[in-house]
């Protein structure tokens, strides 16, 4: 009987932070940079959140597609189709790697420090002195960091993907010598937009909601003591990640399935 | 005197340990109203109530006749720009300078413009001494400091009520001393209505106007410093006193001594 009231009482408060966690969303979307302090509480967080993840980003984008250069004309060369290195770097990155690899990156780096910031907030009280004052912290802390990953997250992956095409050229046509011309023009016949680079930036959309959405929640619901918010920071990483590899194989089966 | 708050009948538990059972109390406008007990009796919950940020279990806290807990987030919200709350901790925002920190309500509640603001801050922190201070960021003030500036801040838009969270707590003698005249001064001289919460006795008994005494979730005992300090009730006598004796319990319900120790 233990164990039934046990699950019972965990799957309530699994649908209870659920709730928490849809009314975060809420009012964050509700939320729009409108006035002229809105719009500087949002830039600087675009910077936190996205400026300051550009670096990661590019240099893993470089090397993904180095190593997709390498591996790639090594296995097509075995059956004389080195030229078609181009679109399969183009199109591994664009409709897997870039935006399933940013998030992952986006996850540990931007996500885990937005939950941890929060939840310092939330132990030093400076949330509860912030409703004291007046001020809505969903409005003031969460919603410009959870539209800040909105914005960025999309704008990263594609980065990363310019980047991972640029470092399989680096690879295939400077290293190892495939014409320039059959790289980047097969490429630009077997890419399409619609049905590569839009279902692309749509998957880059929703991993930035899910990790954004995540780490926000985390952080405002984080116990407020120095072993709480490292839980919660664990949390984002492992529950991020997770959710994003998860998302991708449906959004996946939606997209190419056919 | 009018009540500008009125708690009746509070009833609140956390996890079927009952903190309060049926309060009730009135602070008086343009008074000093202190709320003191041993440590752990829900003091610093009971501010919280007055704030809105935890509902009671059962009873009503009004201000201004408007009951607290069954206001909308809105009007909640509105309401708590006639507060001003000084946190234990002082709380201060930690990605802006001291300046910043006291002129966000200000910048967030008005449309004044910004050499106005300017004006105000600065007479702010001039009343908690803190003027030169303006430029630094939290990280860099000592505890006194940090509370004294985020007292200016409480006090920024000049609220008509001001709830105090152990203010003395952790204060050196002098900071004690500025502490106590500052807020009597704002009482005085702004009229603000003051609710402090403390356990230290000496100091609140200085200059509060009426005090209610917490113990086991109940009121034990309520009225003015003197007739508090003068108290034959042997519970009174002992926390207004600090005797290590008496009938409140010191130590935490354990088990009994000797069977601890294997003597039993």
């Amino acid at each position: 009987m233990d164990f039934f009231q046990q699950q019972g009482k965990n799957a309530i408060e699994n649908m209870r932070s659920l709730g928490r966690s849809a009314l975060i969303l809420w009012h964050a979307a509700l939320w729009l940079p409108v006035s002229v302090e809105r719009y500087r509480l949002l830039l600087r967080q675009l910077y936190r959140v996205g400026v300051l993840s550009l670096l990661i980003v590019a240099v893993s984008g470089l090397f993904i597609g180095m190593v997709l250069g390498l591996q790639g004309f090594n296995t097509l060369s075995r059956f004389g189709a080195e030229q078609a290195l181009g679109q399969m770097v183009a199109l591994s990155l664009v409709r897997e790697l870039g935006p399933v690899v940013t998030a992952l990156l986006f996850a540990g780096r931007a996500g885990s420090a937005l939950t941890a910031e929060i939840g310092l907030m939330k132990a030093t009280e400076q949330l509860a002195s912030m409703e004291m004052i007046g001020i809505d912290p969903l409005h003031r802390v969460v919603a410009p960091r959870l539209w800040a990953g909105f914005i960025s997250m999309p704008l990263l992956a594609a980065v990363f993907s310019v980047i991972g095409v640029y470092g399989g050229q680096l690879v295939g046509v400077n290293l190892l010598g495939l014409d320039h011309g059959s790289y980047w023009s097969n490429m630009q016949s077997a890419v399409d937009f619609y049905d590569d680079v839009v279902n692309g930036i749509i998957k880059s959309l929703v991993f930035g909601v899910l990790v954004t959405w995540i780490a926000v929640y985390q952080g405002y619901n984080a116990r407020p003591t120095a072993a709480g918010i490292g839980e919660s920071t664990t949390r984002t990483v492992v529950f991020s990640s997770l959710a994003v590899l998860g998302v991708d194989f449906l959004l996946t089966a939606v997209m190419f399935g056919d | 005197m009018m009540s500008l708050i009125e708690v009746r009948g509070l009833c609140y538990a956390i996890d079927n340990r009952s903190i309060f059972d049926h309060i009730d109390l009135d602070v008086k406008q343009g008074k000093i109203t202190a709320i003191m007990g041993p440590s752990g009796t829900g003091k610093t919950t009971l501010l919280r109530m007055i704030g809105g940020q935890l509902r009671p279990d059962g009873g009503t806290i009004t201000m201004d006749g408007q009951n607290i807990s069954t206001l909308n987030r809105r009007a909640l919200y509105t309401l708590r720009q006639r507060m001003g709350m000084l946190f234990q901790s002082g709380a201060l925002f930690t990605d802006m300078t001291v300046f910043d920190n006291v002129a966000l309500p200000i910048r967030v509640h008005t449309t004044l413009p910004e050499t106005y603001v300017r004006d105000l801050v600065l007479m702010k922190l001039q009343a908690v001494g803190l003027r030169g201070a303006r430029d630094l960021m939290p990280s860099q003030l000592s505890g006194g400091m940090a509370r004294r500036a985020a007292l200016a801040r409480a006090v920024a838009l000049e609220p008509e009520i001001v709830m105090y969270d152990e203010p003395f707590a952790g204060q050196d003698p002098i900071g004690m001393g500025v502490l106590l005249k500052l807020i009597k001064s704002l009482n005085e001289t702004m009229g603000m209505t003051s609710v402090i919460v403390s356990h230290d006795v000496a100091e609140t008994a200085q200059i509060a106007d009426y005090i209610y005494l917490l113990a086991d979730g109940k009121i034990v005992c309520h009225g003015t410093p003197d007739h508090l300090l003068q108290h034959k009730d042997p519970h009174v006598c002992q926390f207004m006193q600090g005797l290590a004796d008496g009938p409140v319990a010191f130590d935490f319900p354990a088990s009994d001594l000797r069977s601890d120790f294997g003597c039993a």
